[in-house]
């Protein structure tokens, strides 16, 4: 550092910069370069730190705290937010499969009672039970019988002569033949049932059964005829009940 | 002369190596840095104004660098280290910028 007597002001200034420059190192001078070495070392490392490290592993125990006090609570109110969305997720998904199930139960159960109020037609193995009655010998007592005999036997769909039977239907003699629920029928009676073909056939045939029955009739014929399908198409208008109301039952059902 | 080389070499050296700094000096180095910077820019002017002088210097960047750092550690162990750097980067910063403002107008008369 030579001290250069020049004038006062930016023309010296520059003057000195450009001798200094040139000028021979002294003891002084290289000290003073060796600090601004290190410092640069220091500027450089530190800024390669700092953009390499994500700031954490260089932060304060006080500012570590609060971040991680930070990051809690935000990981806390995620936390919650998932079990919130899995909750839903659980009960719009369970509320699906509730629907879906609660449908197809109503629909067989729509199905089931259809069949057994006789609003549906059926089809299934059965029996068919023809009784010829040439001289009118045959009763409404006798195909009531018949009736019952089948139910017992457990049959499920009925039709007599293209009348659905179901619980309330009412059979009563008429002239030359049998009103069934005011439809007048006459013979030859056909009565099909739906239900185990063995069993229904096996019933109606029994010693003193339905068959023996109508044939100790005069003149009156009765035959049955088993089939692993038959149709019951006649159906019944589904009347509407004026006075019962459903009340809550102890078991849904 | 010498100083512009020795920036350079410090410079490159710190480009190579590479280096990480440790832990255990990460929250003082800045601050030095800061510190070393406006003991430059002091020197810088003193030189300007024709009063420089080697001793000063090199006591003044030392000084510098370890009272920042003292200063640093004191408020870590009072627990307001953040706080602290923050104030000696400030003041720091005004200092920079006020020798800064001399060497300016002494080099350039504005």
């Amino acid at each position: 550092m030579t001290a250069d007597p020049g004038t006062e002001g930016g023309a010296s200034a520059w003057r000195r910069i450009s001798a200094a420059l040139r000028a021979r190192p002294g003891r002084g001078q290289v000290v003073a370069g060796l600090l601004c070495g290190a410092l640069a070392f220091a500027v450089v490392a530190q800024a390669h730190t700092t953009a390499r490290g994500s700031g954490v592993s260089a932060a304060r125990t006080q500012d570590l705290l609060t971040i991680l006090s930070d990051l809690q609570g935000r990981a806390d109110r995620l936390r919650s937010q998932v079990s919130d969305l899995q909750l839903t997720q659980a009960r719009l998904s369970g509320g699906g499969a509730n629907t879906q199930a609660a449908l197809a139960e109503a629909r067989s159960r729509a199905q089931t009672l259809g069949i057994l109020t006789g609003t549906v037609a059926a089809r299934g193995p059965g029996v068919v039970l023809t009784i010829s009655d040439p001289r009118h010998a045959v009763h409404a007592d006798v195909l009531v019988d018949a009736i019952e005999e089948l139910r017992d036997a457990g049959a499920e769909a009925l039709q007599l002569s293209g009348v659905r039977v179901v619980a309330s239907t009412a059979l009563v003699d008429a002239d030359g033949g049998v009103s069934i629920d005011g439809h007048q029928v006459n013979a030859p009676y056909r009565l099909v049932a739906i239900g185990d073909a063995r069993t229904l056939s096996s019933a109606l045939g029994i010693p003193g059964g339905v068959v023996d029955s109508v044939q100790a009739l005069s003149g009156a014929q009765a035959t049955v005829v088993a089939s692993p399908s038959v149709s019951v198409t006649a159906l019944r208008p589904l009347s509407t009940p004026r006075y019962a109301r459903p009340a809550a039952s102890p078991s849904p059902r | 002369m010498i100083v512009l080389l020795a920036v350079v070499a410090g410079v490159v050296a710190g480009l190579v190596l590479q280096p990480t700094v440790p832990l255990d000096l990460q929250p003082y180095l800045p601050i030095a840095v800061v510190a070393a910077l406006d003991a430059l820019f002091g020197g810088v002017r003193a030189w300007l104004e024709q009063i420089f002088d080697d001793k000063v210097f090199v006591v003044s960047f030392v000084g510098n660098v370890l009272v920042a750092s003292l200063i640093v550690y004191l408020g870590d162990k009072l627990g307001v280290g953040g706080e602290l750097s923050t104030s000696i980067v400030v003041v720091l910063g005004i200092r920079i910028f006020s020798n800064a403002a001399a060497i300016r107008r002494r080099l350039f008369r504005a």
